[in-house]
Parts: structure tokens; sequence; C-alpha cells
């Protein structure tokens, strides 16, 4: 089972070798309701910990999505232009939003594993 | 009355009419190529000079005969939900009543019938009048200066934040953080983006209101201003609101406040007492100038006297020989007070006039008590709201006064498998314009009610009323008054998923648009 780290910002991490896979989780996706578009950032962009990454917009409200890690995004999922209701379909598969090169990964101490996550998201 | 029942209403009749409520189609469904509403003789043989740019195809334009034409845009009318019509109680909006003297004053033909170019020794009431609205304006906030040109309320955030980001390059200071508490209208961190300003967002604490103590944390060498909102989008007082302006202040920023929500301490707090440097005035609420469809914005921006200089052309300057309108920085510049180091211009001449007629209007005939009166009714009337649905509807931070909306979340729904969208629609059918609805975001499914002060008792009690019959509704497990409303409304519950995800912004004639429709499929 692939290692999947999540932000309390409720975006996760995906760690595939030196490549981070970065999304929203499935939690957030139910909360936010149909998504109706994705703004991505551009490959080759360098983000900070924690930095506006994204923009998620759904029938209820714009949210900016949040770099968990440090990193240079590589790739942006650019699917999610002509289907952004992959976003609710699959949030944590094929609705992922870009993927970033690790830039330092003891960052990932600062997340949660999926088990927290689970409990944390349950206290909301 | 279950969907098979409407179906039935629906096609009730031939026309699709129901009773004197009209069914309008496009212009361009009933249009008649070819006709035209205006019967002018035929022009003299004039000889085309267009030569190959000529239409070889007349325009496929929709024609009418007057009275189509009218009845077109008349029945529209009827279609719009207005203040006019009923109880508006849109939050963080101000829908209050549009007193009618507003309306005759402002067409009265020395105000309606003047243009910006006319000599200014022509127009010296008008300049007159906009010195009167902005002496009004610094009485209520204590604060020094007016900049009257702005449009709207984001365009005076924006002039606000440029005068502030003028006074810092006067300082040689380059400053990139804005902060922006999570409790402010979403107005201010575009606004701050737009400056290009980094926003920093500043978590409220338990009780919806900002801590002076987290701001502090925030603060440093490099945050140009504070963006807050008073009272904020959770219709609470910033309690900490002069510690928080003396922080900012000693960090050398600015303190920006919006003033979207200034109707409920109108005549009871004045923002310059409280440390504010720059504040939007929405004249289109707090001075009941109509709005929201109905009519241009208004938001003139106060100053405190740090960022005077720094104010936008043009400024009215009262002399010893009349009112003079300066509209160059050189001018300012010259005159050395308000707008000395002007920023420069935001509007082509001098704002919304007809809107500051009506303002002005409104703050005479209810003159300083009379205004204190309104954001003391305003808050009463929305806290009158609270006590009689606290039992049924739940409050997120408890059952404690509110300023002058009061908001709701959505848990007093749980386990009835409705939202805060599907009890939203249901009051259409009641005839009810919907209040806010999940904003601000701070709160889960919110639902922010502005009744404000226009609203008699009587009105307040049937609403109440309303609100709870349907709170009641869902209780009982009444799903379909709710995930099939509005049943009544000229259309049903649109996809708005759909609508968002593949918008038709263009009209196509049918056969077009049926293959535009199988494609997308």
């Amino acid at each position: 089972m692939p290692e999947t780290h999540f932000t309390k910002d409720h975006e996760y991490a995906r760690i595939e070798g030196d490549i981070a896979v970065i999304g929203i989780s499935d939690y957030a996706q139910s909360q936010l309701g149909d998504v109706v578009y994705v703004e991505l950032p551009e490959v080759g962009r360098r983000l900070a910990m924690g930095e506006d990454a994204a923009v998620v917009e759904s029938v209820k409200a714009a949210s900016d999505v949040y770099a968990p890690i440090s990193g240079e995004v590589v790739e942006a999922n650019g699917a999610l232009a002509d289907n952004p209701a992959a976003v609710n379909q699959a949030a944590e598969s094929g609705g992922w939003f870009f993927k970033i090169r690790i830039a330092d990964r003891s960052e990932l101490d600062q997340l949660m594993g999926a088990d927290a996550y689970k409990s944390y998201t349950e206290g909301l | 009355m279950s969907t098979t029942d409407h179906a039935r209403l629906r096609n009730l009749t031939f026309t699709g009419n129901r009773g004197l409520e009209m069914e309008e189609p496009l212009l361009f469904e009933t249009g008649r190529i070819g006709v035209s509403g205006v019967d002018l003789d035929e022009p003299d043989e004039v000889e085309s000079r267009l030569g190959a740019l000529a239409r070889a195809e007349p325009l496929q334009l929709a024609g009418f005969s007057e009275p189509e034409a009218m009845r077109h845009y008349v029945r529209l009318s009827q279609k719009n939900f207005a203040i006019d019509l009923g109880l508006y109680p849109l939050g963080s909006c101000t829908m209050k009543h549009n007193p009618r003297l507003n309306e005759k004053l402002a067409r009265l033909p020395g105000f309606a019938d003047i243009h910006p170019l006319q000599p200014q020794s022509t127009v010296q009431g008008a300049l007159g009048l906009i010195e009167e609205m902005c002496r009004w304006l610094r009485e209520l906030t204590a604060m020094p200066v007016v900049a009257f040109s702005p449009k709207a309320g984001a365009h005076g955030e924006m002039c606000g934040m440029m005068a502030i980001k003028a006074a810092l390059d006067a300082r040689g200071e380059t400053r990139s953080i804005v902060l922006v508490p999570e409790s402010a209208h979403g107005t201010n961190p575009a606004t701050a983006a737009l400056l290009g300003y980094k926003v920093e967002t500043i978590p409220a604490r338990e009780d919806g209101t900002v801590a002076a103590e987290t701001v502090r944390e925030h603060l440093s060498s490099d945050v140009a201003a504070l963006m807050l909102t008073n009272p904020n989008t959770c219709g609470l007082f910033e309690r900490d609101i002069v510690e928080i302006a003396d922080a900012v202040h000693q960090a050398g920023a600015y303190f920006y406040c919006d003033g979207a929500n200034f109707n409920a301490i109108l005549g009871k707090v004045r923002p310059g007492d409280l440390g504010v440097d720059a504040m939007h005035i929405n004249l289109h609420k707090t001075f009941s100038t109509p709005h929201g469809g109905g009519g241009p914005g208004s938001g003139p921006v106060v100053f405190s006297k740090a960022l005077a200089p720094f104010v936008p052309v043009p400024v009215v300057e009262v002399g010893e020989d009349g009112l003079k309108l300066l509209e160059k920085r050189s001018q300012t510049a010259e005159q050395g007070g308000q707008g000395a180091q002007s920023f420069g211009r935001l509007t082509a001449f001098h704002g919304q006039f007809g809107t500051f007629v009506r303002a002005l209007s409104y703050m005479m005939s209810c003159g300083g008590e009379g205004l204190r009166q309104v954001s003391e009714d305003a808050v009463l009337s929305a806290n009158y709201l609270r006590v009689c649905l606290s039992d049924l509807m739940s409050l997120p931070f408890g059952d404690k006064p509110c300023m002058h909306e009061v908001l709701f979340d959505d848990s007093f729904l749980d386990g009835t498998g409705l939202s805060t969208l599907d009890f939203a629609k249901a009051m259409i059918d009641e005839g009810y314009h919907p209040m806010t609805v999940y904003f601000p975001l701070v709160v889960h499914g919110a639902m922010l009610i502005e009744p404000t002060e226009s609203e008699s008792k009587a009105s307040l009690d049937l609403f109440i009323a309303t609100l709870r019959d349907l709170v009641m509704a869902a209780q009982n497990g009444d799903k379909e008054r709710f995930t099939q409303a509005p049943r009544l409304a000229p259309r049903r519950r649109l996809d708005e998923t759909l609508a968002a995800r593949s918008p038709v912004l263009r009209w196509m004639p049918p056969e077009a648009a049926q293959g535009v429709a199988q494609a997308a499929e």
C-alpha cells in the first residue's frame, strides 16, 4: 500500500519514489460538494510547504489548495480541466491535482498518516 | 405537491402562462426577422461606399412591434425579486428600503441634467452636495478625508489599499504581506492579491472573533496592512479592535477596515476613534441607495490623517471664490493638503453623483439621531430573529447577542438528509429571497440573515413563523418540500453543477443547440 500523508487543510501527498502526488482528500471533496473547476500550478513552479498551489471551486465555494510539502511541480493533472467531477468520483486516485519532486523528505514528519487523519476528520 | 402534480400544473394552460404570471421566451425565440417597431420613411437613394464589405444577407435580428418589445422587458422585470416586493434577508448585503424621497431628489433637473464637463462655476450646487455628503461621512466616522470617486465596495477597498501602498512607497518601504482574518469579506483577500500582496489568513478564536494576540503573532516589518471587517461576517463586533489597531501601527503597518457592515454601528461607533486608517462605506447599503441589480453602487473611502496626502483625485476644495473640483495631481500637490501626494485617479470624473444625492437625502431626512436609530433598529431586528429562532435553529457561537445580522449553522438539519441549500430553496416557495448561504466559510452550512431596520415587527413575525414552519417540516421528514423546491417559482431548481461545469453562455437556434448538447454527451 502506498505511503500517504495528510494535512489539516485536507490535502494529501502520496509518495511514489522521489515524487509526491498531491490532491485533496475524499473527506474534503465530500465537504465541498460538486467540484466545477480546478486551477492547477504550472509545471516547473517551485512550491514552498504551505504555499498556495491550486484552487478548487465547487458549487458552494472556491478554496485554496496548499502545497503539503515543498518541491518542484513536475506534472499537473490536465484531465481535470475537462472533467472536474473526477475530484468527486476519485479524489485520492484519478482526481489528483499535481505531482512534485520532493525537496525535503523530513517535512513529511509534520503531516498526518492515514489513520491519524481519519480520526482528525471524525473529530470535526 | 408531488412532481406529477407540478407537471400537471405547468401544462395546465395552453399558453404556459399561469394566471397573470407571464411565461416569457427569449427575444430570439419570438422575434420575426425583418419586423421593426419603428416606422421611418425609406431614405433617398444612397450610394453604398462599403463595396465588397457590404452584407450579402440581411442581419438575422429578431424584430418586434413597440408594444411587444415593451411587454418583453416589463414581463422580465416582473420576474425580478426586489426589496420593493418583499423581505430580502441577504446577509452582508444590507437590502434596506430605498425611500422614494431619494429618487425624487435625484431627479431634480439641477442634479439630473448636468454634465461633468460643464464649467465648474455652473455646477456649484452639485459640488456643494458632494462636499456636504463628505462632511456627513467625516462626522459619522471621525475621519478627516473622504475619497468619493470609488464606484462600489470592492473598488473602495482597492482605493484604500492603493493609498496605503503609496504611503509605504513614500516612506521608501516595500512590504509584501497583507493580513486578512478568515471572517473578513471575500473581496478583502482579492483586493490585496490584485495589488500584488501576499495574503496571510488570521484564524478566529472559538467565539468567532479575532484576538489581538493572534494578530500580533502575524505582524512583522513585512506586513503592509491588516484588513478587518467589523462587525465581521459572523455578525459579531470585533471587541479587540482598538488593541489590534495599536499593534498594527506599532509594526509600522496600516489598518484597513471593511465598512460594508457600517449599518450595524452607525451613530454608535466612529471608526476614527478605533484607530482605523482607511474604510470604505457602501452608500448603496448603509445609506439606502438601490443596489443588487437595482442601481449602481458607490463606495467612498474615509481616510485617517496619516493617509490623507495619498488619496486619489479628484477632491473638492472649499475656497473663497466657491468650490473647486481639483482633478489633477499637480493641483492637489500645489494645495499641499489632501491628495498632496495623490496616487492618481480611479475613475473618469467624480464617481456616482446620482448615488451621492440619494445618500445625502437619506442622511438628512434621518438626521444624526435618526441614523443612530437606524443601527439600533437593525441590530434589534437581527436579535429579535435570533431569540425567536434559537430554540429551533442552531447558533454556531452560542446564544449571545449579535449585531445587524444573525448567523445560523446547519446542525439543526442533522439527520433530516437536507442541506442548507434545500432549506434556502424552500424559502423561495414561501415568497422570500433566501438568506446568504455557505458564507462565511468558517461556519458549516452557514445561513446569514440580515433583516435590516426596514422591516416592521409584523413583517419579522411572519418571516419567523415561516422559518419555524420550514424547520418543523424538515424535522418531521417532509423532504419533498425541500428537495423539490422551488415548486412554485417560474423555474424549478436548476442544475447548478451542470450550469457551472458546462455553461451555455450564448443562445443558439434550436437545431444548433441540439448538436452542441449531443457533442457534450
